[in-house]
């Protein structure tokens, strides 16, 4: 194992963090092994160090965690939260703000409305560059944490039955995370109104890799089955017409009924925010796991920030 | 005589024979511009081109003749995304010197527009970049926003 870490940790120092799709299994596997150290011990690791985040989008979850993170390991933290206080309403290219910021900190996070700008960012800088997020493509932090509390729940990724349910049109979580799980021969159960299914070349990706999988309106017909269910808002901002989401925003209501058609160690996960997908009432229960899902993002985002940094716990 | 002998005799009358230079063959009708342009022979050498010629492997194809230049074989892999069949024949004193077949790189750069209006390479100086992920029928995935494009999707710069 200490051969491999070696090898791991040589491979990630440096390392940009831009899609789950750059990352193997046993790649993927070894980040959320290593993030397990962070749960309980912390040290001021990354003293002297400083991460910029480039928010060109609002983001809460992402952005705080990030802070939460470097703060937590006795890094510092500088950066904008508005492109519009920034370079770019002056028509300065990703690229560009990248390569300066490289210049003022040790890693940076970006969230971009454009997709690929993390990867344009990456090729302008020499310092580690973290997808924040890049419009609907990729936010690979996310895809480590959904992985970290499934794997922390289930003590496995291999051979479970996880549940999409809601936007899994619009929704990169569901499309990273299912890419993710496809290295683990999961079951895949997709539940969605007709006008938000799992696109075809995600399928199409998931057939290449021989994964079952099936698509349900009906979140009741395959509710017992389910070892995780893995819940998105369906979010009005990627509708084109307003009319649509008026159609489909309440379609899926999780409530105290629902656990009745669950395994009892079902595990409910959510990226958050949600509106009204699930009723507060169901927070109470154990299987209600996204608040700790979202703690999680901190402790997978250290050790991510440790790993490329190449400054170990 | 063949179709694809007729074929040459015809391209003959209309084509004077290469003393040196190069001949890109056996390209899908109707890319010959486009490859004269991904190629870059746009620097002054004389050119000459068939267009939608009969090719009794093919149906039809386009040909192009290029004087006092040759090309290596990485030159004639750029157009492999536009015309898998492509050949080369490198000539000499009117000798073929080299002959061969376009092979699609793992790597397409630049030559390729993405379809997606929200990648960073349709808003900023962001050169494109594609992977081939199948080259049977051509399957190719950006870069950048990691969307794949597929048969009319793919699209020249």
């Amino acid at each position: 194992m200490a051969a491999n870490q070696d090898k791991y940790f040589r491979k990630f120092q440096g390392a940009d963090v831009i899609s789950i799709r750059d990352f193997s299994e046993q790649e993927i596997l070894f980040v959320l092994d290593y993030a397990s150290r962070f749960e309980a011990a912390s040290a001021p690791v990354l003293q002297g160090k400083i991460l910029a985040t480039l928010f060109y989008e609002p983001s809460t979850r992402t952005r705080l965690s990030f802070e939460s993170a470097m703060i937590g390991l006795g890094g510092s933290v500088m950066g904008f939260t508005d492109a519009a206080v920034s370079s770019a309403a002056k028509g300065e290219s990703v690229r560009d703000t990248a390569k300066m910021i490289e210049g003022y900190a040790d890693v940076m996070v970006i969230r971009h409305p454009l997709e690929g700008s993390a990867r344009a960012a990456a090729e302008g800088a020499e310092i580690p560059v973290i997808n924040g997020g890049d419009g609907a493509n990729q936010h690979p932090t996310q895809t480590f944490l959904d992985l970290y509390t499934i794997l922390k729940n289930k003590q496995t990724l291999r051979g479970l039955n996880v549940g999409f349910l809601g936007d899994l049109k619009y929704g990169r979580t569901v499309h990273s995370l299912a890419e993710a799980l496809s290295h683990f021969d999961c079951r895949m159960y997709f539940i969605a109104p007709e006008m938000l299914r799992m696109p075809a070349h995600i399928l199409s990706e998931l057939d290449q890799h021989g994964i079952t999988y099936s698509e349900t309106e009906n979140l009741y017909e395959v509710s017992r089955e389910l070892d995780i269910l893995y819940v998105t808002r369906i979010q009005k901002e990627r509708f084109p017409d307003p009319l649509d989401y008026e159609k489909v925003k309440n379609v899926y209501i999780l409530n105290e009924k629902l656990l009745e058609h669950v395994k009892s160690d079902l595990k409910i996960l959510h990226p958050l925010p949600r509106v009204n997908e699930i009723d507060p009432a169901l927070d109470a229960y154990p299987q209600a796991e996204y608040f700790q899902q979202s703690k999680n993002g901190v402790t997978v985002r250290k050790a991510l920030l440790s790993l490329v940094l190449g400054v170990h716990l | 005589m063949t179709d694809e002998k007729n074929s040459s005799v015809s391209m003959e009358m209309r084509i004077s024979k290469l003393r040196n230079g190069a001949v890109i063959d056996h390209l899908r009708p109707g890319t010959a511009m486009k490859a004269i342009q991904v190629l870059g022979v746009t620097d002054g050498s004389t050119l000459s081109i068939g267009m939608f010629l009969d090719s009794k492997k093919m149906g039809r194809k386009d040909l192009i003749k290029i004087e006092n230049r040759t090309l290596t074989a990485k030159e004639i892999n750029k157009i492999a995304v536009l015309s898998p069949e492509a050949t080369l024949c490198n000539i000499r004193d009117y000798k073929v010197v080299q002959k061969t077949k376009a092979h699609l790189p793992r790597e397409i750069p630049v030559i390729v527009r993405c379809n997606n209006p929200k990648c960073i390479t349709n808003h900023e100086k962001v050169g494109t970049l594609f992977v081939v992920v199948e080259d049977n029928p051509l399957k190719l995935r950006c870069r950048y926003c990691e969307r794949a494009m597929s048969g009319d999707e793919i699209e020249l710069i």
